[in-house]
């Protein structure tokens, strides 16, 4: 009960939020909030890859392209049909409209959850920088032929995608990505993620299926990027491939190795650090690009952990959380 | 037949740039275990050493013989120095630690040197002088090859095969191979291997200067983020030959500057950056350690 009283409560502080905040920050804060958000997202979910599960992969911008091009696609395509259609029956457009987003959102998540299983699938060969150099390739290839598909706008870009991120549903789905993740590493199941990371010979000969564990992670670590993706391509209303670059890809890993190889608030802290640090130098103007890569080489020398290494930032209200890890109730509750 | 001709000597040329690049790639990764993403930029300092090292020996007018190679020894020399000041600053404390974080370390440096570029030489594309002067001749019926192209081909042969005389015939070579082959068994051998890897890095550095300056004559535009692409893609040659294999890099260097090219000519010059890529896969699940690689016994 007193679990799903705290969600009730962050529900109604979020929407609450996601009302005020823009009548009381500028919009460029706003913004950049969000975005903080979509990086969470982003970061957490190839710490699943990278970190507990050891599997090296930079290619996560082209799973946040495939997600964020599918669902754009269908909210611009399909979402005016849909609409058409509930209007008819008398629906409220609003709420056909949100859940037509939501359920594209998901629907460009599944879609990179199916590219994450085909790449997932050399990660049973290769291993290593051979790995993360195909998975590089990966993402430049989904980036290219996304390029030259004109019904998406190809070289031009897709613009006009209806927007419909908020606050709310940035923070619901990140929420959703940290609570998976943490679910999936902490649980006893879980456990044979780390120890592919560990030792992979080791883990083939305790019986575990490491094929299905490391192709699983990939498909989980693409499902929440194509989400990120989505959330991105209905906040902006347009989409281009130069924003799904490998150099977007290094960003996210970045987040991941600064916050900690393995640890879930890591990723969190790293990825609204480095989301605000960018902008918080702009100030200095052309400088600001050189400070950012200074301070990386410093952290890495000073800290080459990572800032949190492998440990998690615990408070005592997280624990209080109705999705504690070996308790059976929390298998069912995670649509919050 | 005859365009077919054309665009393999087109993309020997290229592929010889490639190759150039993917040496230092290749060195480096092969001692230090590291992916140096830095290196696409220096290949980008080295063509804008060579464009200030021009205006030295009195370019844009004429200029002689011995200052295109004055430019080019400029060039090598200062990126030879660049390269070193990168391992002792960012890679050399890093020694110790997990390898990702040297790998962003890396991509660390790689932004540095770009936005310091930026700051440095401006934003804007500036125009190399032409040093030398460009002709044509007919090779076969109809085969042109440029003398740009030429230089091209010719100093990157050169080089490579001063590259093989120094791995294969002298010490430091010697004591190259001995490092890459097990770090703390050479150091044992009174091999001071800090001195081997800065070495490495500084040759490996001259030569993607060099490469910066071959492309700058035959493509005269030049700017700060003009490494980004080649850099990435040389990785791709050196691992498609067999990361850490010197005749793989060339091998890989050379295949992808085809590839690159034939695609150009004969599909669509939109899936050139995909090309590369989608033969690197492909290679890779055929035979996981690149072409020349040799294959590494599981640890059980």
């Amino acid at each position: 009960m007193r679990g799903l009283l705290l969600v009730l409560v962050v529900t109604i502080v979020l929407v609450l939020l996601n009302f005020l905040l823009p009548a009381l920050i500028n919009p460029y804060l706003f913004q950049i909030l969000i975005l903080c958000g979509i990086n969470v997202i982003l970061a957490v979910s190839l710490n699943l890859v990278n970190g507990f599960t050891g599997q090296f992969s930079i290619g996560h911008a082209g799973f946040m392209a495939i997600g964020g091009y599918t669902s754009a696609a269908l909210t611009y395509y399909l979402g005016p049909h849909v609409l058409g259609k509930a209007a008819s029956i008398g629906l409220s457009p609003a709420i056909v409209g949100t859940s037509f987003f939501v359920l594209s959102v998901v629907v460009g998540g599944l879609a990179s959850a199916v590219a994450g299983f085909l790449v997932g699938l050399p990660s049973l060969r290769l291993r290593g920088d051979y790995l993360a150099i195909v998975t590089l390739g990966f993402g430049e290839i989904i980036r290219v032929i996304i390029l030259n598909v004109n019904a998406v706008g190809g070289a031009r870009g897709f613009a006009d995608i209806p927007r419909y991120t908020n606050l709310f549903w940035v923070s619901f789905f990140a929420f959703v990505t940290i609570l998976v993740v943490r679910n999936i590493t902490t649980s006893t199941h879980g456990r044979a993620f780390i120890s592919v990371r560990e030792d992979e010979i080791a883990a083939e000969a305790l019986g575990i299926n490491t094929t299905h564990y490391k192709v699983l992670a990939f498909a989980i670590g693409a499902f929440f990027a194509g989400v990120a993706g989505g959330l991105f391509g209905h906040y902006l209303m347009y989409l281009h491939t130069n924003s799904f670059t490998f150099m977007k890809s290094f960003e996210v890993v970045i987040m991941v190795v600064l916050g900690g190889m393995g640890s879930i608030t890591g990723s969190v802290i790293a990825a609204g650090f480095l989301t605000i640090l960018p902008e918080a130098l702009r100030p200095v103007k052309e400088f600001r690009m050189v400070i950012y890569a200074s301070l990386l080489i410093f952290l890495m020398i000073a800290r080459p952990q990572g800032l949190l290494g492998m440990r998690e930032l615990s408070l005592q209200t997280f624990r209080s959380l109705p999705f504690r890890p070996g308790k059976k109730r929390t298998e069912g509750a995670q649509s919050g | 037949m005859q365009e077919f001709l054309q665009q393999l000597v087109n993309g020997i040329t290229w592929g010889s740039i490639y190759a150039l690049i993917a040496l230092g790639y290749t060195m480096v990764y092969g001692i230090l275990r590291l992916i140096n993403f830095a290196h696409g930029d220096v290949y980008m300092v080295g063509a804008f050493a060579a464009y200030f090292a021009a205006r030295l020996v009195g370019a844009p007018g004429p200029v002689s013989l011995i200052g295109a190679v004055l430019v080019l020894l400029i060039a090598m020399g200062s990126c030879a120095l660049l390269g070193v000041a990168i391992e002792r600053g960012a890679y050399k404390p890093l020694r110790k630690s997990p390898r990702l974080t040297a790998l962003i370390t890396a991509i660390g440096v790689s932004l540095l040197l770009e936005n310091l570029g930026i700051i440095v030489f401006g934003p804007d594309p500036k125009f190399f002088p032409q040093i030398v002067t460009s002709r044509q001749m007919e090779l076969v019926s109809g085969v042109v090859v440029g003398r740009h192209q030429i230089i091209v081909l010719a100093v990157s042969v050169l080089l490579m095969l001063l590259l093989q005389l120094i791995v294969l015939k002298t010490k430091i070579g010697k004591a190259m191979r001995a490092v890459s082959f097990n770090k703390q068994a050479a150091s044992l051998m009174g091999i001071s291997t800090d001195n081997v890897i800065t070495f490495t890095f500084a040759i490996g550095s001259a030569l993607a200067a060099a490469a910066g300056v071959l492309v700058a004559l035959s493509n005269p535009k030049i700017d700060p983020l003009m490494g980004i692409m080649p850099g990435i893609k040389a990785f791709v040659a050196a691992v498609l030959g067999g990361i850490g294999n010197i005749p793989g890099a060339m091998l890989g260097g050379l295949i992808m500057g085809i590839a690159e090219v034939m695609v150009v000519g004969y599909v669509s010059s939109t899936y050139r950056d995909a090309i590369a890529f989608a033969l690197l896969i492909v290679i890779l699940l055929v035979k996981p350690t690149g072409l020349l690689g040799t294959g590494m016994a599981e640890k059980v």
